[in-house]
């Protein structure tokens, strides 16, 4: 059974603790949440609970960063990127600050605590912000190398984390390369372009059309920013037709992001985005909540056909 | 220890040079904000001249003190500081806010000597925070300093501030608030009254210090006692007036941000005793 991305973060942030002693953590009375708890109870003296204070988090992490830290900064994704934005723009990015960002429940992932705790903007906000890295785990795997990854960068880094179980999509320890896209599974008639939990998702749809003689690539953006601009233009080649899949609104996410990439690539398909359509969302279970909000295999299967009516021959 | 008569009227000299300078840079500039700029200079002057350890040919000296201009917009006088200090040449000052300049409308990183950038107000106060904290962990006695405006702490994160500096024990943080008493709109007490500021710092647990901004022996006296000041932040309540040195522009909230125009320039300049080409 694999393990929730929130706890993978939790104990990667541990382990880098006990190997680089610049690196700091923040929190704001969320660390239980978060799981940056894990770091606290090893190592209290880089621990920085800031209370229900996001604004003051992130710019105390931007101070640190200007002081030689290594400022890991946790919340829920809901008010890190609002509360925080102002600190991460004028502080963090504009001086390209070595901050890292955590982005504890993005998504539908606060199931139950409804449209006001759910996250579905923040790939927008954080990729619009120049030096931003905006990173997005699929899997167990990628969550940890991703962590990793970001410790080493000298620079800002967005991790966009869930308080949820991810299927495994890496059978072994996968190394995270920023603007680098993976292919998961091989076909010929579509591709879809997914991040976080879409890809098991997305996956899981390939499957299932497979049987009706469907052939579809599914490929882990889990670089958003910087994109692998090169692999979208070899698929789209291959496949001539992309169905994007996000666990965010279809606006300004990574279905946007693909999107601007293919009208300045010499390829064009047709293209259809799986995300929540500009609309709030609502407490409950959240696997009955991605299916509702079209956020699911069906979703993804939905788009596939749509786009594949479109395809020309 | 207190200032020597010749050093008081050494610094007191540098401070009449930067408002000369400042609004030469305003005019050229046409635009910018001379209130402030003015109601900080002997703040800025005492704090780079008197107080803080630092090395302009090693800008990045780890162990250096850091200073936080939390209210950007007073810019101007900062970078005509640094000139002095040696960071940049002063004829960087003629293209201020100005395509292709090192010195930004309000406070960047890129500009050698600018510790962090600001310019929304309520939002570097925390960087501040997170330098001393860095800094404590780091066992450096390096000291970190943030200047607030007082229509600033208008904005909530500054409080969030006020608190979290006494959790951390920040006594190598001294924060100065200009309190001037004029913010864009006009007065603060008609914007947004500020009550009885120095009962709101204490209540939060500061170290408070009251003491005349203009004058250079009491904000050095009183940043001598907030280095002094064991295990708590101490904020420095500097009474200033908005457009110190001229006339016209002394508490009125028009000269917030407004361009100098060149009758203005020649009337402040002449009071000021220098001398100008416009």
């Amino acid at each position: 059974m694999p393990k929730a991305i929130r706890d993978v973060y939790g104990q990667t942030l541990l382990e880098l603790g006990g190997t680089n002693p610049d690196v700091v953590v923040l929190d704001a009375d969320l660390s239980g949440s978060t799981k940056s708890a894990m770091f606290g109870k090893a190592y209290p003296e880089r621990f920085f609970n800031m209370g229900i204070a996001e604004a003051n988090m992130v710019s105390t992490a931007a101070g640190l960063a200007a002081a030689g830290k290594i400022p890991f900064v946790n919340t829920f994704t809901c008010f890190l990127s609002t509360f925080g934005l102002i600190a991460t723009k004028v502080l963090i990015c504009y001086s390209n600050l070595n901050v890292k960002l955590g982005g504890a429940y993005c998504g539908m992932s606060d199931a139950l605590d409804g449209a006001s705790h759910h996250a579905l903007e923040d790939i927008a906000v954080m990729r619009s912000l120049p030096n931003m890295v905006v990173l997005c785990p699929s899997d167990e795997r990628s969550t940890r190398a991703m962590t990793r990854w970001a410790c080493d960068y000298n620079g800002p880094v967005y991790l966009r984390l869930s308080r949820e179980v991810y299927p495994d999509i890496y059978d072994s320890d996968i190394v995270v390369e920023p603007g680098k896209g993976r292919v998961v599974l091989e076909g010929s008639d579509c591709t879809v372009f997914a991040c976080g939990i879409m890809v098991g998702k997305a996956v899981e749809a390939a499957g299932k059309l497979l049987t009706e003689g469907i052939s579809v690539q599914v490929v882990d953006i889990m670089s958003i920013k910087p994109l692998d601009t090169a692999l979208i233009e070899d698929c789209i080649r291959k496949t001539g037709a992309v169905v994007s899949a996000e666990e965010h609104s279809v606006i300004g996410g990574l279905g946007s992001a693909v999107a601007e990439a293919m009208a300045k690539l010499d390829v064009s398909a047709p293209m259809e985005f799986v995300g929540t359509n500009d609309t709030f969302t609502e407490s409950g279970n959240y696997n009955l909540l991605l299916k509702k909000y079209g956020i699911d295999a069906d979703g993804v299967i939905r788009g596939i056909r749509k786009v594949l009516g479109r395809k020309k021959g | 220890m207190p200032l020597s008569d010749t050093r008081r009227a050494e610094l007191e000299a540098l401070c009449r040079k930067f408002r000369i300078d400042v609004l030469t840079a305003l005019h050229e500039a046409q635009s910018g904000h001379p209130g402030g700029s003015l109601s900080v200079c002997e703040i800025l002057t005492v704090i780079y001249f008197e107080k803080a350890r630092l090395d302009s040919s090693d800008p990045g000296w780890a162990d250096r003190d850091r200073i936080v201009l939390s209210k950007g917009h007073a810019a101007p006088m900062l970078y005509r500081i640094l000139a002095e200090k040696g960071y940049f040449p002063l004829e960087e000052m003629k293209t201020l806010r100005k395509i292709d300049s090192l010195l930004q409308g309000h406070p960047s990183m890129h500009t050698p000597g600018v510790d962090i950038s600001s310019g929304p107000l309520g939002v570097a106060f925390g960087a501040a925070q997170g330098m001393a904290i860095a800094k404590k962990l780091d066992g450096s006695n390096a000291r970190v300093y943030a200047i607030l405006g007082d229509g600033e702490t208008e904005e909530g994160a500054v409080w969030e501030v006020a608190m979290s500096a006494v959790k951390f024990k920040l006594d190598n943080l001294t924060a100065v608030l200009d309190l001037n008493g004029v913010q864009l709109d006009g007065k603060t007490e008609d914007i947004m009254p500020l009550g009885d500021v120095p009962a709101k710092w204490r209540a939060f647990g500061w170290n408070v210090i009251e003491c005349d901004g203009h004058d250079v022996g009491a904000l050095s006296d009183a940043f001598d006692m907030a280095a002094a000041h064991k295990n708590r932040p101490t904020m420095i309540i500097a009474k200033t007036v908005k457009g110190k040195g001229v006339s016209f522009m002394e508490g009125n909230y028009a000269w917030h941000g407004k361009a100098v125009s060149d009758e203005d320039f020649t009337c402040a300049i002449g009071e000021l005793g220098g001398e100008c080409d416009a």
